[in-house]
């Protein structure tokens, strides 16, 4: 048993129990609907904002950027722009390609050492493929989430609903149905994107090896998630109406409970809400964090121009002239110039001397 | 090498499989073969950094300050209000595993601690538990743990088999940086002096003498005399030879280890020679400092401080000798700190012009702010514009591969300048697999101040990445040179060959283009500069052109 991923998924079946049961206490559905959504979006706000400003209170001092490409140097020499970006639109685009494809991901390989002590190193790109699944996917079911709390539906999230739901899967007997309303493609796969990520951690031992609680308790909280949505839409068919009247009466301030909102909505918003409020304080701070990393987000231009480190402070050198006393009579027997000549037999005494290291670089 | 060193049919045997039980569980074992002598207290002493005393890693007792605790935690937060990157690499790992087989020192041992994600864990397990309420509350499952001997122990021995490559920066999606980390962490090992004798006596020598070796000056010009020797042997050429020169053009910064030891010191001749052809040829004058007779930078694998205490004599220097500008040689770590910090910490440089190369006219302008050029830009310049005579086929017996170093690979970017060099030097250039090469490069292995003797066995299994890659191109196309623009390459690179791939010799870049370069007034060359002949001119044997050449190609 290993309580780094036991713990996580009890922790987000009792969130489940918890809000189920709660939902069909009216008294408590105000306090799961309207409390802890307010909760949990403050939360997310000051907490992100808290993350984000702390990371800049910390200064860059220097500038270490990856050089992943060839550095701008003679005219000649192809400069290789967004792995080595001299200048801010390069970085720009070095970032957005980081931000939006995954570009260091997609170089992943795997390494694998033969029995003739033979090492290979062979693209690997199931981890970038589940990676951009799962991230897009997120996306998109965030943006067709903007349905409820617009009035109007705006046009671009319509727009997402229909490429979306472009695929049509109907499957209808008398006992079961499915498909309609229309399948929403990116639902399906961001559960399967995180179950591959989910038994990614599970079975690559490696990964296992690597994985802490923190890094399962998402997984299983976005599977939750996600999984009480299609329950919500596909099966329990709850009443959309009522459910949007309450989503939008949380935007405009005006937080009310309709009637005949089913618990599962309430599972629902309860585990989205501990989402939000969990984020700030996790690794899925990574979302800010890509921007300020400095091995991405810094020029290569390094010996073109000087970057200032607020806190350079003077520090202790053996300067020249203090070198010139210790070795001034040795310089001099060899004819090498000096700055000043020595007086005749100045005594001198080196205060410690390091041994000689031997064939060091 | 010592005689305890495991054969490679031993050491190829890696099980990469982390073991069953957790990794906070597994304790600390430093092994010998692995893990360097403690810093030598007279060194610490002399750069007057804390806790200098007699101590051996192998004992209980590490004779700590008794607050050392407090000392840990202090300069952790102190290090994460000064470096974004530390705490923004502290806070956005997801462990998503990419990296993990990205490093050369996992590759090669299958340690699970050397996977780059659980080098930094080994640090961020105790920043959960000091600075974050989540770890603070969930303790052992979400990864934190308090400070203790043993987590000290384990930073230690681990913070030393890195060699702060950056190899696996590349693979990041966050750009998360272990070197930063090791950087950080080693900056913290400091605070209570547990460095390792490798780094702080060059540290020391270099602070005292001007370079890492503790060579003193008139020692200094008695090693570049000898090189004047051998080229005259060689060429039939007295080259000249300017040290600590007012008013040169130019001043000329290289690792003392090229002056020191084989075969590095064939590349300082060549250096010599070339500075000697550019004087006859275009009157350019090139000096050699004394006092900053080091390019690399031990300071930087203990402390930025110490890093920027050692740096400053480079722009002292040039400003004491009055040149226009600096010329680097060969180095890798010593380029990363050019490139990324020198002029941060010491600069401006108001003091130089802005490089130009008087020969060619060539503006430097990615160097017009710190004014330090790298040799191999500059002599790639000198041959596009048809500057240097030179006859490749002096080369024809080597075949050659190009090693990128891990610092002027991924913190620089130089891979097309030195490719350029060595295909107008030699004919015969072979890359090695595209995963092993330019930004993928993997690390000779004994980076970052980790080249000592008494690790013998992390070098070779560090190395084993490199040696493997050689290997291949050896067996494909019969290369026997290997090609580097790294004074520890030179110094490490012939070990690891002499271990995994015997065939294969190791040559700095200007080694090759001194070889080539037909210099005013010389002998027709018999030999080359490490004295060996080169096949098909031999002194004596004119008629047996065809034999030897077969023979080279047997080699």
């Amino acid at each position: 048993m290993n309580l780094r991923y036991i713990v996580p998924l009890i922790a987000v079946i009792l969130l489940f129990l918890i809000s189920y049961l709660g939902a069909q206490v009216s008294g408590l559905q105000y306090l799961l609907g309207v409390v802890v959504p307010y909760l949990a979006i403050i939360t997310f706000v000051l907490g992100f904002a808290y993350r984000v400003i702390n990371w800049s209170r910390s200064p860059v001092p220097f500038s270490i950027p990856t050089t992943g490409g060839q550095q701008k140097s003679l005219p000649w020499i192809q400069h290789s722009k967004f792995d080595s970006p001299a200048n801010g639109w390069q970085i720009v685009v070095r970032m957005a390609l980081e931000i939006f494809t995954f570009r260091s991901l997609f170089r992943n390989t795997r390494m694998k050492l033969t029995q003739g002590g033979r090492l290979s190193y062979q693209l690997e790109i199931f981890l970038w493929v589940g990676a951009l699944a799962f991230h897009y996917a997120f996306l998109v079911v965030l943006i067709r989430h903007l349905r409820f709390f617009t009035e109007p539906v705006p046009f671009f999230v319509q727009l997402v609903e229909n490429v979306d739901s472009f695929f049509r899967v109907e499957i209808i007997y008398p006992a079961f149905k499915f498909g309609v309303p229309g399948v929403y493609l990116s639902g399906f796969v961001l559960l399967a994107a995180v179950s591959y990520l989910f038994f990614r951690r599970l079975f690559v031992r490696q990964v296992k090896y690597i994985s802490i609680a923190s890094d399962y308790f998402p997984l299983f909280l976005i599977f939750g998630i996600a999984l009480s949505g299609i329950l919500m839409r596909y099966f329990a068919k709850i009443d959309v109406t009522a459910a949007k009247e309450l989503t939008l009466g949380l935007i405009t301030f005006r937080p009310n409970i309709p009637e005949g909102v089913s618990a599962i909505f309430f599972v629902h918003v309860f585990l989205v809400s501990i989402f939000i409020a969990y984020f700030p304080f996790s690794k899925l701070m990574h979302l800010g964090g890509v921007f300020l990393s400095p091995t991405r987000n810094m020029p290569t231009d390094t010996r073109a121009r000087r970057h200032v480190n607020p806190w350079n402070y003077p520090v202790p050198v053996h300067t020249y002239d203090e070198y010139e006393d210790e070795f001034r009579e040795k310089m001099v027997e060899v004819g090498l110039p000096v700055e000043k000549m020595p007086e005749p037999a100045a005594a001198k005494t080196p205060a410690s001397e390091p041994e000689q290291a031997e064939e060091k670089e | 090498m010592a005689d305890e060193t495991p054969k490679p049919e031993e050491l190829i045997q890696i099980d990469h499989r982390p073991p069953k039980t957790d990794w906070m569980d597994v304790p600390v074992d430093i092994r010998k073969g692995m893990y360097c002598y403690a810093s030598n207290p007279k060194s610490v002493e002399y750069l007057g950094l804390p806790n200098a005393r007699q101590w051996n890693p192998l004992d209980e007792d590490w004779q700590l300050p008794e607050n050392w605790q407090e000392i840990i935690h202090e300069g952790f937060k102190e290090r994460l209000e000064k470096f974004r990157s530390f705490r923004v690499f502290m806070d956005i790992c997801v462990r998503c595993g990419a990296c993990a087989d990205k490093c050369h020192y996992f590759i090669g041992t299958g340690d699970p601690k050397n996977m780059p994600v659980l080098r930094a864990e080994l640090l961020r397990s105790v920043y959960r538990n000091d600075f974050t309420r989540m770890g603070k509350i969930l303790g052992k499952i979400n990864g934190a743990r308090p400070m203790s001997l043993d987590v000290l122990k384990e930073w230690w021995y681990y913070l030393f088999q890195c060699s702060e490559c950056r190899r696996c920066s590349v693979f990041c999606p966050y750009g998360i940086d272990t070197a930063e980390i090791t950087i950080m962490g080693r900056e913290l090992l400091n605070l209570l002096g547990l460095n390792i004798d490798w780094i702080a006596t060059p540290v020391a020598n270099c602070y005292r003498t001007g370079n890492h070796l503790g060579i003193q000056p008139h020692a200094f010009k008695d090693m570049l005399d000898f090189f004047v020797e051998d080229i005259e042997e060689i060429t039939g050429v007295q080259v000249d030879c300017n040290i600590n020169k007012k008013g040169a053009d130019i001043l000329f910064i290289t690792p003392s280890g090229d002056v020191f030891a084989d075969p590095g010191t064939y590349t300082a001749m060549g250096y010599l020679m070339l500075f000697h052809y550019l004087k006859e040829k275009y009157g350019l004058d090139v000096t050699w400092s004394t006092y900053g007779s080091e390019g690399g930078n031990f300071g930087f694998f203990t402390s930025h401080e110490t890093m920027k205490r050692l740096n400053s004599k480079m722009y002292a220097e040039a400003k004491r000798l009055g040149v226009k500008w600096i010329l680097g040689g060969e180095c890798g770590h010593m380029w990363r700190v050019i490139n990324q910090y020198m002029d941060t910490m010491n600069g401006p440089t108001d003091f130089l012009e802005e490089p130009v190369s008087p020969i060619t006219g060539t503006k430097f302008e990615n160097a017009r702010s710190n004014r330090m050029v790298h040799i191999a830009e500059f002599v790639a310049d000198l041959i596009k514009h048809g500057k240097l005579e030179l006859d490749p086929s002096r080369n024809d017996h080597l075949k050659v591969t190009f090693h990128d170093s891990c610092n002027p690979s991924r913190g620089m970017g130089i891979f097309d300048e030195p490719r350029y060099v060595i295909e107008s030097v030699c004919n015969h250039f072979y890359e090695m697999p595209a995963n092993t090469i330019r930004e993928n490069t993997f690390c000779c292995g004994s980076g970052a101040g980790l080249n000592a003797g008494e690790n013998m066995e992390l070098r070779l299994t560090g190395g084993l990445p490199r040696a493997n890659a050689v290997k291949h191109v050896h067996e494909k196309h019969g290369v026997n040179m290997l090609a580097c623009i790294c004074a520890i390459d030179r110094a490490a690179l012939p070990p690891l060959m002499e271990y995994w791939v015997p065939e294969v010799d190791v040559t700095g870049l200007h080694e090759m283009v001194a070889n080539a370069l037909i210099m005013p007034g010389e002998n027709e060359r018999s030999t080359d500069l490490r004295g060996e002949d080169i096949p098909g001119r031999e002194v004596v044997e004119e008629e047996s052109d065809i034999e030897s050449e077969e023979q080279a190609d047997e080699k």
